[in-house]
């Protein structure tokens, strides 16, 4: 680690001017991934704005017809929040099934939100990589790249976007709150993250040294249909190889509302609108689910140690449509289905 | 009432409350006034040359003390021999800081000394290094072709090439009833025990030091540091009480130590040099190794031929060789074998042995073959090892000391419900799930060193007992502890053991399973005699009860020796300390394996181990819901820390079978996910039941204490019986660990 200042923020608009009055100025929340970034010399900010004592509000209120998380507040907190539990548990179990409990006692939802790729180069300052240092290559394209993404990727980059959290948000379709030099902004989930495309060092669209305040879920939470599903190398305490999440709205034995995100295959929590239309109005069956997958994956392109993952992720896909249909199937850990 | 024997009986850990209260301190953790620390700086290209080395801007940091590097180390022990420590394979060793080329990526090649840890680390950043890049080769699989035999060296007494052919292999597989055959991959593996090599260096002056390192061999340590910085040896002391773990990493002395002595005699201060999580990653490590096997048998299931090749990674530098090939024809009989073992020198650091090194490799092979047999035979797994039971070393044609593995089959069995298994693969279902039962043998050879112990009476009548032997986690301290309190009949009270420390009697290196044979028996054996000694005072004092008594006619205890015949003639170990005017009493000895009679026998453990999974049909997701190993190893001196043993090599069956691996990028050269998130080991959701068979096993010929270690048997038979188990669920046989969901899609 180099030497850095260090700044608590007094509030948000302390914690926005504190972070723009020097150009490697960054946010430090949980600090989970930024000091492991700093451990590692990927990241080398000249000042750390500690937002922490910014987690005054309250984990979750009540907004507008649907809930406000605050920014501040840890993952635990937030899966473990009873409105959360009742209202939205999709996000509830997307969470818990990501990290450590340890990790997640720490971890912020802002945090959550902008925590960086886990590509093995883009952690190791003595290989090459776009994502870290813009024109020097990718390694990972030829390397190892059992855990990079199929969908969206670019000729520069095929870094997966690793949080659980943010494809729940991107199931429900929240939006988020930000506040910077600019004002304050509202930032569909959809339009939040990035594809690699030419310029793989920008993860999102938040502007320089603008802070995330807090993030809307909208009234409808799916509590009735729901599941989510991660598929890793170890039972816990391991990155997606795959993840879905699943939420249905039914009328009957037809399906009225679906939403269908993946983590675990792209830049960003990967949602293909196609794929939910088709299954607007039909029965809720295997052979629906599978054509639906099929949509949401046309396109796949895979790599020399990941080409399992368009199979995988159709499956996947299958399975947790039909473990949403019955949501008490589900196990801890966003295990399969018994 | 005389004192229970201490051996036979579960005794938690002496060291356990030190332990997880976190009072126990570790290398790292001695602190004196004026430490520096000493950050390692590791080479970035896998192999070349350094060209330019420039240490000016972190010279430039205020605290920082010495950058020392090839160009400006002391001048060293000019021989390689110098550097060879007693575990080292034949070849040159490895010197740390010797000249400027660059053998592996990671190899350490400078040393920031400054007054901090996190200084110290910081600087390191600022040295830069210019090279010049050769071509380098790190695959073993693109690079079989050129394997070669190993050359032979003193290493290789405790682990013997591949026995000779026997009869004719090729005619015999040709004309066999029943086939099987298979390639067997394995990749790179590294220990990480969880507690970071480190070396606390106190300089004494005048050429003498207190070494504070993570090791499994104070003596060994010591020889090394003598040898290369021309110290006198008494002048060199090793201290190592406790160990982090260390399953094989702490075998050879590490880098560490050597930068870390380097820089206190040069400094003539204290310095302490601690790796971090990803240099753990820049030394031994078990090797990758490619395994072919061809198993053939008669149509009533007798094996008629055996042939197992391995193919295994070792560095440019040295001749690291494995036992791989060598155990299916301990464990079976056949008339036509034929074991091959080859290495490929590949751009990579000398691999080192890790738990159950070579066995947990070859078995898998071995006894995934088997298994592929059984089913062409049509043959109940169980059944078709017991068709192959082999009463004696089939290899050596000598008897085993003892051989209860057949106990281990009907245990194991029995316990593990394995009759309920129905023969067809994918015939056994639980919801959307597939079930498998699997089994597989484990063999580990029961070794023995020699080794040196003391031990004394003090005024209070109690025994001390002591060795340089460390205490790498496995119950050590425990169990030595049992076997010294039962020479004299004492309490456990009344002892204490002292260890890790090079200045006490000699202890070869913990590792092999060896240490209770090794260590122990020159406990019982410095007892014994320390009993003679006392009996022999305490005959000699005015008015002995004990008269003209023989040896045989009394007994110890109560820490009192007794006539047998007149239980109230007896005199107390204190008093014959008084009468020895108050000075202790004692007595060391050096303890050799009773080579003579050994030779003419084979010594083993065996192990059966049962396994069930579970494997998501569609998805491949593979769970290891049940499994009991059986264990035979003679007489067990401590149930309960045995047990830990074997549950933990069963975890890392798992482990090994579904979830470690190093992965390398063979375009760099170096390792990829060097950390504990991205290298996985079991989490607590990966492990369900477990359950531990120890079965009666009587020895009186493979050591005084009748015991066989149990440090590696407990990982020899579980991979293999996963493997079988998902075979037999899947009816698809992956023979490359680790085992991934998406093989089983
Ligand atoms: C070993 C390990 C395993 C993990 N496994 C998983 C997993 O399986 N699934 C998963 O989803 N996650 C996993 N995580 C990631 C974890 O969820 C994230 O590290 C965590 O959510 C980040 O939150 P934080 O508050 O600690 O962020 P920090 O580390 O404090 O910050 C991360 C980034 O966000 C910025 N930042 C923080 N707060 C704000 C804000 N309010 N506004 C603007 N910028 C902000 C910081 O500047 C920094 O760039 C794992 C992490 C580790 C270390
Ligand atoms: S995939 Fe992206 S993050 Fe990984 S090496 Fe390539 S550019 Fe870097």
């Amino acid at each position: 680690m180099h030497n850095f200042r260090y700044k608590a923020a007094t509030s948000v608009s302390d914690a926005v001017v504190e972070v723009n009055q020097s150009a490697e100025g960054q946010f430090v929340a949980g600090g989970t991934n930024v000091l492991d970034l700093m451990k590692y010399f990927v990241a080398k900010p000249e000042v750390l704005v500690d937002v922490n004592p910014l987690n005054s509000l309250p984990v979750v209120s009540e907004y507008k017809e649907g809930v406000r998380l605050s920014a501040f507040a840890t993952n635990a907190d937030t899966a473990y929040h009873p409105i959360i539990e009742k209202r939205y548990p999709l996000l509830s179990k997307a969470i818990l099934a990501g990290a450590s409990a340890q990790i997640r006692n720490m971890a912020t939802n802002g945090g959550n939100l902008l925590q960086r790729t886990r590509c093995y180069y883009f952690y190791d300052v003595n290989t090459p990589c776009n994502k870290r240092e813009p024109g020097t290559g990718c390694s990972a394209i030829r390397g190892y790249n059992r855990m990079m993404a199929i969908m969206g990727t670019s000729e520069h980059c095929i870094a997966v976007f690793p949080s659980d959290m943010c494809v729940a948000l991107a199931a429900l379709g929240a939006v988020v709150n930000t506040d910077g030099m600019q004002g304050k902004r509202e930032i569909p989930f959809a339009d939040f993250h990035r594809l690699p495309g030419d310029h793989p060092e920008k993860d999102n669209n938040l502007l320089a040294g603008e802070l995330i305040t807090g993030i809307d879920l909208p009234a409808e939470g799916f509590a009735e249909h729901y599941a989510y599903l991660k598929l890793r190398d170890r039972n816990s305490y391991a990155f997606a190889l795959v993840s879905v999440a699943v939420v249905f709205r039914l009328d009957g034995d037809l399906i009225s509302e679906a939403r269908i995100a993946l983590g675990g295959i792209a830049h960003k929590p990967w949602r293909v609108l196609d794929a939910e239309l088709y299954l607007q109005g039909k029965s809720a069956t295997v052979d629906h689910f599978a054509a639906a997958a099929e949509i949401i994956l046309q396109g796949a392109k895979t790599f020399e140690f990941n080409s399992f993952k368009p199979e995988l992720a159709r499956r996947a896909i299958i399975r947790c449509c039909k473990m949403a249909l019955s949501p008490d199937t589900q196990l801890p850990g966003a295990q399969p289905s018994a | 009432m005389s004192t229970q024997p201490a051996i036979g009986q579960s005794i938690s850990r002496l060291e356990g409350f030190e332990k997880v209260t976190g009072s126990a301190k570790y290398a790292g953790e001695y602190n004196v006034p004026d430490l520096l620390y000493g950050y390692v700086v590791n080479s970035t290209i896998t192999k070349g040359e350094i060209l330019n080395f420039n240490a000016d801007a972190a010279l430039a940091l205020p605290g920082v003390i010495k950058v020392f590097y090839y160009g400006n180390r002391p001048s060293l022990a000019w021989f390689n021999m110098q550097y060879a420590d007693m575990d080292a394979p034949p070849g040159t060793p490895f010197r740390p800081l010797q000249d400027a080329e660059i053998k592996y990526n990671g190899q350490p090649i400078a040393l920031v000394v400054a007054e901090s840890f996190e200084l110290a680390k910081y600087a390191a950043t600022l040295v830069k290094v210019d090279y010049k890049e050769e071509t380098f080769t790190t695959d073993l699989i693109a690079n079989q072709a050129s394997a070669r035999s190993p050359k032979v060296g003193l290493a290789t007494a405790l682990k013997p090439p591949p026995p000779k052919p026997v009869g004719d292999f090729e005619a015999a597989y040709d004309t066999a009833f029943a086939k099987a055959s298979g390639k067997f991959i394995h990749g790179t593996e590294h220990h990480n025990p969880l507690e970071l090599f480190a070396t606390t260096t106190i300089y004494e002056g005048k050429g003498k030091v207190t070494i504070y390192d993570k090791t499994q061999g104070t003596v060994n340590c010591q020889l090394y540091v003598g040898n290369v910085f021309g110290l006198h040896f008494k002048d060199v002391r090793v201290i190592s009480p406790y160990v982090g773990g260390a399953f094989g990493s702490g075998l050879r002395p590490q880098y560490q130590l050597f930068l870390s002595v380097m820089a206190a005699l040069e400094l003539k201060r204290a310095v302490r040099v601690t790796l971090d999580r990803t240099q753990m990653f820049s030394f031994g490590h078990r090797p990758p190794t490619t395994q072919f096997t061809r198993f053939a048998a008669a149509a009533d299931g007798s094996l008629r031929a055996i042939n197992h090749t391995a193919i295994a990674e070792t560095s440019r530098f040295e001749d690291y060789t494995e036992v791989v090939v060598n155990w299916a024809h301990m464990l079976y009989p056949a008339k036509n074998t034929l074991m091959e073992y080859k290495l490929v020198p590949l751009d990579v650091f000398s691999p080192l042995d890790m738990r159950a090194p070579g066995g947990s490799t070859g078995l898998h092979a071995v006894e995934s073959t088997m298994d592929a047999l059984s089913y062409q035979l049509g043959i109940d797994p169980l059944e078709f090892r017991l068709i192959n039971y082999a009463e004696k070393d089939e290899s050596t044609g000598r008897p085993y000391s003892s051989k209860e593995l057949r106990k281990c089959y009907e245990e194991g069995a029995a316990r593990f419900g394995w009759s309920e298994r129905l023969p067809q693969p994918r015939s056994m279902k639980r919801g959307n799930k597939l079930v498998g039962y699997g089994m597989a043998t484990g063999i580990w050879e029961a070794m023995q060193l020699p080794a040196r112990a003391k031990a004394l009476i003090n005024a209070e009548g109690k025994l001390e007992v002591s060795s340089a032997v460390t205490d790498i986690g496995t119950g050590t301290l425990t169990v030595m502890t049992q076997i010294a309190a039962d020479t004299l009949g004492l309490a456990m009270d009344d002892v204490t053991f002292s260890y890790g420390d090079s200045k006490m009697a000699f202890a070869p290196i913990q590792g092999g399973s060896f240490t209770v044979a090794t260590v122990g028996s020159a406990i019982k054996a410095a007892g014994l005699a320390l009993a003679k000694k006392l009996f022999r005072k305490a005959k000699q004092m005015q008015n002995s009860p004990l008269g003209k008594a023989k040896f045989e006619d009394v007994e110890f205890r109560d820490g009192l020796i007794a006539l047998k015949a007149q239980p109230k003639a007896v005199i107390a170990l204190k008093d014959i300390v008084s009468a020895n005017k108050g000075r202790a009493i004692q007595s060391t000895n050096f303890n050799l394996p009773k080579v003579m009679k050994l030779k003419n026998y084979s010594r083993a453990a065996h192990s059966a181990a049962f396994v069930e999974v579970e494997v998501d049909e569609e998805l491949g997701v593979i769970n290891v819901t049940r499994a009991v190993t059986a264990v035979a190893a003679g007489k067990i001196i401590n149930p309960k820390t045995a047990r830990s043993q074997i549950l933990g090599g069963m975890v890392w069956s798992i482990s090994k079978a579904l979830r470690e691996e190093t992965i390398t990028d063979h375009n760099f050269g170096k390792y990829m996910n060097q950390n504990l998130g991205e290298y996985h080991i079991p989490v607590h959701a990966d492990i369900h039941e477990l359950d531990v068979i120890f079965v009666e096993e009587k020895d009186d010929i493979v050591n005084e204490l009748g015991s066989k270690g149990i440090g590696e048997i407990g990982l020899a038979a579980m991979p293999a019986a996963i493997a079988n188990a998902i075979f037999h669920a899947t009816g698809k046989r992956i023979n490359r660990f680790p085992i991934h969901l998406d093989d089983l899609m």
